[in-house]
């Protein structure tokens, strides 16, 4: 029933093709009926953002509220001699300038080690670093104030080399060190030499989240000055709340956050902007605060994903069979650390791919450098890791002589294989499914005799023409963890009220576009049998509920909703089961009917709650993990989830430009609960991992950011996406909660390295960097 | 900063600006003085479509009109695309066909497709695509909303005949 | 500050004479990228928006031209009727930008902004067009040629508007091509219009972005002229048109950085000649603007 439902679903699209790939039984209990799990139910917020009525944090306004603006060092390292803010405070409509020294509580801040300043002290360590900020009466006096603030610089000459960044002799640019981590991974046999050996060094370049809603806040203050409210765009809202509460030296319970409309966050806004600035604004002046960052701003304001330098080095026996693998990683961590601890940690133990191997030797950096600060982004870590070895099985296949397919399905990982930390995968892992049903999907046509313009690389700029086209076919695989890992308990929280047939759920999960907005409805639906289901306001009015990343809310969040919902049905049932002299566990929900299912009663729900309220809190962990040992083995991740993509990419060799055909791909979900909203995870993933692969990235020199702007950090347009061709494989997970994986990252992981690997094979060029530039595919290598 | 004032004609509505800055684009306008936030700002360079607005029947990026010129023009924002508080067809469609994920980019996007489909009633995919070309969509890989313009493309069509 | 929304030329040039220093803008697209990212500091604007006079434009048949005024929304030289007169303006039209800038975007803003990289001033530079400049005192017609001074740097004077550009109507092979990295919305990492007056037996080459203004490739131009009759269609091996694509490259003088890189630039041109001359050769139909 559940394939039937989404191939009418997909009818429609040519554009997309979808097929559902079922292993195993469904739920029986739950028919997927309207809006229940397993079908494309409509987001309850989609109407509101098509109509323009959706609030976003930046649509937030107040009475009486001022504009606050950020002021940022233009130097990568600097001493700050003098700051001088009398000039701004002399200004017309000026009401407060703050800096380090007006923070009341804890000085700095930060998701692992708290390393990082809320304004700049003694040292500037990235151009773009907060120095001071301003609350004024528009926005154009903000900033025409941040102009008359005075910073005296001794401009110091930045570490940006991340390599140079791990010689310990080198003067530490942080109190903490230039090294904010290093990792081995050490097993087996440490001398094996493969009869087949390939390596190669690997880059890939600093991507940028991009998130389109910018950054934007708006603070209220209490009116004892000992606590604020902060309407704000964010993907954990309980930490935002404990690192603004220990820098405004208040108690957590007076920092209350709701969240605002978030347009999008792909990892960005894990770290704290510009939410500690505003709210002490507003505690200084006593007046609501709205900050608002513009394009370039954002920026400097966030962290960007880790640029890293990986060498590889595979040893195979002749048929193929991988052996042993060999890895260098270094992760540029940017001035602060933010979570590149346990980006490193992601890349290192991912080096394998998802491949059987017994033997490694991998030796893994995360550093410091007056770079700018990198931190989570979609992937964490994987993505880095994944470029590298998927380029890498290329060159095995060829050295072996197998094609790029079949020396991944030789290799293939299955449930039972070890990581080359020790942890055995208990995770479903259908990598072989993943390969060949890709592998299945049609490839597109050939390019017409006289295309489009729009159909070829080069597109309106009328370049080239069909005979200058060449077209190559690339692979990539990857494994990917799902939660956090090394001990982290990262649990979610999630209420159900139920009276009157009518559900209201509560929830701190941030919806940052993904969708879990309409996940908990379904849930709601289909485990009480309701139709109508409220979702509170999300805030910290209740427990946390972790970040939105990772992949993991469905599992967290969806388990918690879940878990609220059964304890609700639980006393739903109690309640009838006493009413009519039943055994409660004869009950059952039939659409939106309690049944006795050995006998004949059916009550509606909304009669059978009727008069009543049930109101259940439920805390979703999953299991325990370990941290790493020096040689890095340990159970440290949860659970893994995999995927397969194919590229197909048209190229002008003599222009090196690109037009990305199509992807096709099968992803491993466990289960398809919206598959409207699965497909929409996975094309957006996919287009991000186009833009790492063609077009994306953050351009430095000596520390600054030379492209801070739309025209010049390209994000690829309908004119760029690809055709894609999706089949989700469903083979239930035993250990989620709803036996659905997380899909939001893979889509974007080795899509990357899949078209590379086309764009080596229409032009015979290397390519060991990413993004590729025409003048790689021109000039090579 | 100005006493005089101005007027724009926003969806029908005529309003006297005053007390501006003269640089504020017609985009701040709308959002911050007329209480019409659903235009949205993502870039203030005219990359990315999130701030489309119908001006004089053209669909343009209101980040780059200063509101000051904006005199005489008939405006169109993504509230005024519907008369009733209902959804238009091309709203609705982006809901059912999963077009909408984060939402930001959605408001410039209905505008942009209003405008494509009133000049072009059946647009080629190709047509619809570079139409949209100058909205940035950084959540859903567009395949969902090139299937939300189909569908009322198509659904438009068979009205007509 | 203030702001003159101006409904005729004369009320814009008597603004500017009361005020040179003050501010035009037309579409907005440039000088409110400026404003947006406090780059710039405006006080007095004159506004171009409703000059009705800078949006027509007309074929005369007598001398064979196309006056453009300076205020044609891109948009409008991407569609029929105006994108038949000079097809190449039409598909540099089409590469400019977004719909939504071209909508706004104009050949008056990019004479006026004068970046190398301005979309049809290859095209208008191609055709040996004319600029017809007026002030309070009077008008004088530049060629595009002596307007087109450096970066940013344009001949118009402090009290004059750029009203019109008068190009030639050629029968011939005319063609725009543009490289970026990305399949829309492009900044050019270099551009090139090929024009070939096919009646006065002539190729004319101009390259935009690879240079601090945009670069007529005279030398090529009349090498060329040397190895092949002109008149009629040329006659163009592929080694002839190489070696024309070698010789344009080497009249550019590219920049590197953080878009592209001088030697890319340098390579692109000599394909993009190379490509225009083959097209040109063969006779090629011509791609037009996309939108009708």
């Amino acid at each position: 029933m559940r394939e039937r439902q989404m191939r009418a679903d997909m009818a429609t699209s040519p554009n997309t093709t979808i097929s559902a790939s079922t292993g195993t039984t469904t739920d029986r209990s739950t028919r997927s009926r309207h809006g229940a799990l397993g079908t494309s139910a409509l987001r309850p917020d989609g109407l509101p953002k098509a109509q323009g009525r959706f609030a976003f944090s930046s649509d937030a306004w107040a009475d009486n509220m001022l504009w606050g603006a950020t002021l940022r060092s233009p130097h990568p390292y600097a001493r700050i001699v003098r700051i001088d803010t009398s000039g701004a405070l002399a200004i017309n409509g000026v009401s407060a300038v703050v800096t380090a020294d007006d923070v009341p509580g804890k000085l700095t801040y930060g998701l692992i080690a708290s390393d990082q300043p809320v304004f700049a002290r003694d040292y500037v360590r990235y151009a773009g670093e907060p120095v001071a900020a301003v609350a004024a009466d528009h926005p154009e006096t903000a900033r025409r104030a941040l102009e008359a603030i005075v910073v005296d610089y001794e401009v110091l000459t930045p570490l940006t080399d991340a390599e140079a960044a791990i010689d310990l002799t080198r003067a530490a640019i942080h109190p903490d060190g230039n090294v904010i981590r290093r990792q081995r991974i050490v097993r087996g046999d440490q001398h094996l030499v493969g009869e087949i050996v390939v390596e190669g060094t690997y880059e890939i370049g600093m991507q940028d989240q991009a998130f389109l809603g910018l950054e934007a806040a708006l603070a209220l203050p209490d009116d004892d000055g000992h606590g604020v409210e902060l309407f704000v765009a964010t993907q954990w809202l309980h930490e935002d709340q404990k690192q603004i509460a220990a820098c405004l030296n208040l108690d957590p319970s007076r920092v209350r956050l709701t969240l605002g409309g978030v347009g999008g966050a792909f990892g960005g806004r894990e770290d704290i902007s510009l939410q500690v600035h505003c709210c002490l604004l507003a505690l200084v002046t006593k007046r609501p605060i709205k900050m608002q960052y513009g394009r370039e701003e954002s920026f400097y304001g966030h962290i960007h994903r880790h640029p890293a330098t990986i060498f590889m080095r595979h040893h195979a026996d002749r048929d193929g069979t991988l052996r042993r693998v060999e890895s260098r990683l270094v992760l540029d961590g940017g001035a602060y650390a933010s979570t590149s601890s346990a980006v490193l940690i992601n890349a290192v133990t991912h080096v394998q791919g998802p491949y059987r191997c017994e033997n490694a030797t991998v030796d893994g950096y995360a550093v410091r450098t007056n770079n700018p600060p990198c931190g989570a982004m979609r992937g964490f870590g994987v993505v880095q890791a994944c470029f590298a070895h998927e380029s890498q099985m290329d060159k095995l296949a060829a050295a072996c002589g197998l094609s790029p397919v079949d020396i991944r399905l030789k290799n293939a990982m299955r449930t039972g294989d070890k990581l080359i930390t020790g942890q055995v995968v208990e995770s479903v892992a259908p990598v072989e499914r993943c390969i060949r049903e890709t592998a299945a999907l049609p490839m597109p046509e050939a390019l017409a005799v006289a295309p489009d313009p729009l159909e070829i690389p080069g597109g309106s700029g009328l370049t080239a023409q069909r005979a200058n086209i060449r077209r190559g076919v690339g692979w990539g695989v990857s494994i990917k963890n799902l939660m956090y890992s090394e001990g982290f308990d990262d649990y979610a929280t999630a209420r159900c009220h139920l009276a009157n047939g009518v559900a209201t759920l509560q929830f701190a999960t941030a919806e940052v576009g993904q969708g879990f907005v309409v996940l908990a409805q379904q849930i709601a639906r289909s485990v009480l049998g309701v139709d109508t289901v409220l979702l509170e306001p999300i805030s910290t009015d209740i427990g946390s509920a972790g970040s939105t990343s990772a992949s993991r809310q469905t599992w967290m969040s969806g388990g918690a909703v879940d878990g609220a919902c059964r304890l609700v049905r639980e006393r739903l049932f109690a309640a009838v089961a006493g009413q009519h002299g039943l055994d409660p566990l004869r009950l059952a929900i039939d659409g939106t009917d309690v049944v006795d299912t050995l006998g004949s009663l059916r009550i509606s729900v909304t009669d059978a709650s009727r008069g009543l309220s049930f109101d259940e809190t439920f805390e979703h962990h999953h299991r325990k993990t370990e941290e790493l040992d020096e040689n890095g083995q340990g159970n440290c991740h949860v659970a893994f989830a995999f995927v397969a993509h194919r590229a197909v990419v048209d190229v002008d060799p003599e222009l090196g430009l690109v037009k990305v055909v199509q992807v096709a791909t099968a992803q491993d979900v466990g289960r398809v609960l919206n598959p409207l909203a699965a497909i929409g995870q996975i094309e957006g993933g996919i287009a991000q991992g186009l833009g790492l692969a063609v077009m994306e990235e953050i351009v430095l020199r000596d520390g600054k950011m030379r492209n801070p702007s739309f025209t010049d950090y390209l994000l690829p347009t309908a004119l760029d996406a690809p055709d894609v061709i999706a089949t989700m494989i469903e083979e239930p997970e035993p250990q989620a909660p709803l036996g659905a994986k997380g899909i939001g990252e893979p889509p974007c992981i080795s899509v990357t390295p899949a078209i590379v690997a086309a764009i080596r094979a229409a032009t015979g060029r290397e390519l060991p960097r990413t993004p590729v530039r025409p003048y790689d595919i021109v000039f090579g290598p | 900063m100005s006493n005089e004032f101005y007027r724009l004609r926003v969806n029908g509505v005529d309003h006297e600006i005053r007390d501006a800055w003269t640089g504020e684009s017609l985009l701040y306008v709308l959002r911050e003085r007329l209480g019409l936030p659903g235009t949205k700002g993502a870039c203030e360079q005219g990359e990315c479509g999130s701030c489309t607005v119908i001006m004089d029947g053209e669909a343009v990026c209101s980040c780059l009109v200063m509101a000051a010129t904006a005199v005489d023009a008939d405006i169109v924002t993504v509230e005024g695309l519907a008369n009733d508080g209902e959804p238009t067809d091309v709203q609705q469609s982006f809901v059912n066909a999963g077009g909408v994920q984060c939402g930001f980019c959605t408001p410039g996007l209905i505008v942009a497709v209003h405008h494509l489909l009133d000049r072009n009633p059946t647009p080629t995919d190709l047509e619809v695509k570079e139409a949209i070309s100058g909205n940035i969509c950084r959540c859903t890989g567009y395949g969902r909303i090139f299937e939300a313009v189909r569908q009322v493309r198509d659904a438009r069509a068979a009205d007509a005949s | 500050m203030s702001i003159t929304n101006a409904t005729t030329v004369d009320e814009a040039l008597a603004a500017l004479r009361a005020n040179p220093l003050a501010r035009l803008i037309q579409g907005g697209t440039d000088l409110m990228v400026e404003v947006n990212l406090n780059r710039t500091k405006i006080e007095d604007v004159v506004s171009l928006r409703r000059v009705a006079e800078l949006r027509r434009w007309h074929v005369d048949e007598e001398s064979n031209t196309l006056r453009l005024g300076a205020g044609v929304p891109y948009a409008e030289m991407e569609r029929a009727p105006l994108c038949d007169y000079v097809p190449a303006l039409a598909e540099a039209a089409r590469t400019v930008g977004s719909p939504q800038i071209r909508a706004a975007g104009s050949l008056g803003g990019n004479l006026g902004t004068c970046s190398p990289a301005g979309d049809g001033l290859p095209v208008v530079s191609a055709l040996d067009a004319v600029v017809h400049l007026r002030s309070h005192d009077g008008s004088r017609d530049v060629s595009v040629h002596d307007f087109m001074i450096g970066v940013k740097r344009n001949a118009r004077h402090t009290d004059e508007l750029i009203v019109a550009v008068t190009v030639p109507l050629v029968t011939g092979f005319q063609g725009y091509a543009k490289v970026g990295t990305r399949n829309a919305m492009v900044i050019s990492a270099a551009s090139a219009c090929l024009v070939h007056d096919a009646a006065a037996g002539a190729v004319r080459l101009a390259l935009g972005a690879v240079a601090p203004t945009v670069v007529r490739t005279r030398a090529a131009e009349a090498w060329l002229a040397s190895e092949t009759s002109l008149i009629g269609t040329p006659s163009v091996s592929e080694a002839l048109a190489k070696e024309f694509g070698a010789r344009a490259a080497a009249e550019c003088s590219p920049i590197d950085d953080h878009r592209s890189t001088a030697a890319y630039r340098r390579h692109a041109i000599s394909v993009l000649a190379q490509r225009l001359l083959l097209r040109a050769a063969a006779g090629a139909a011509v791609h037009h603007g996309g939108n009708r």
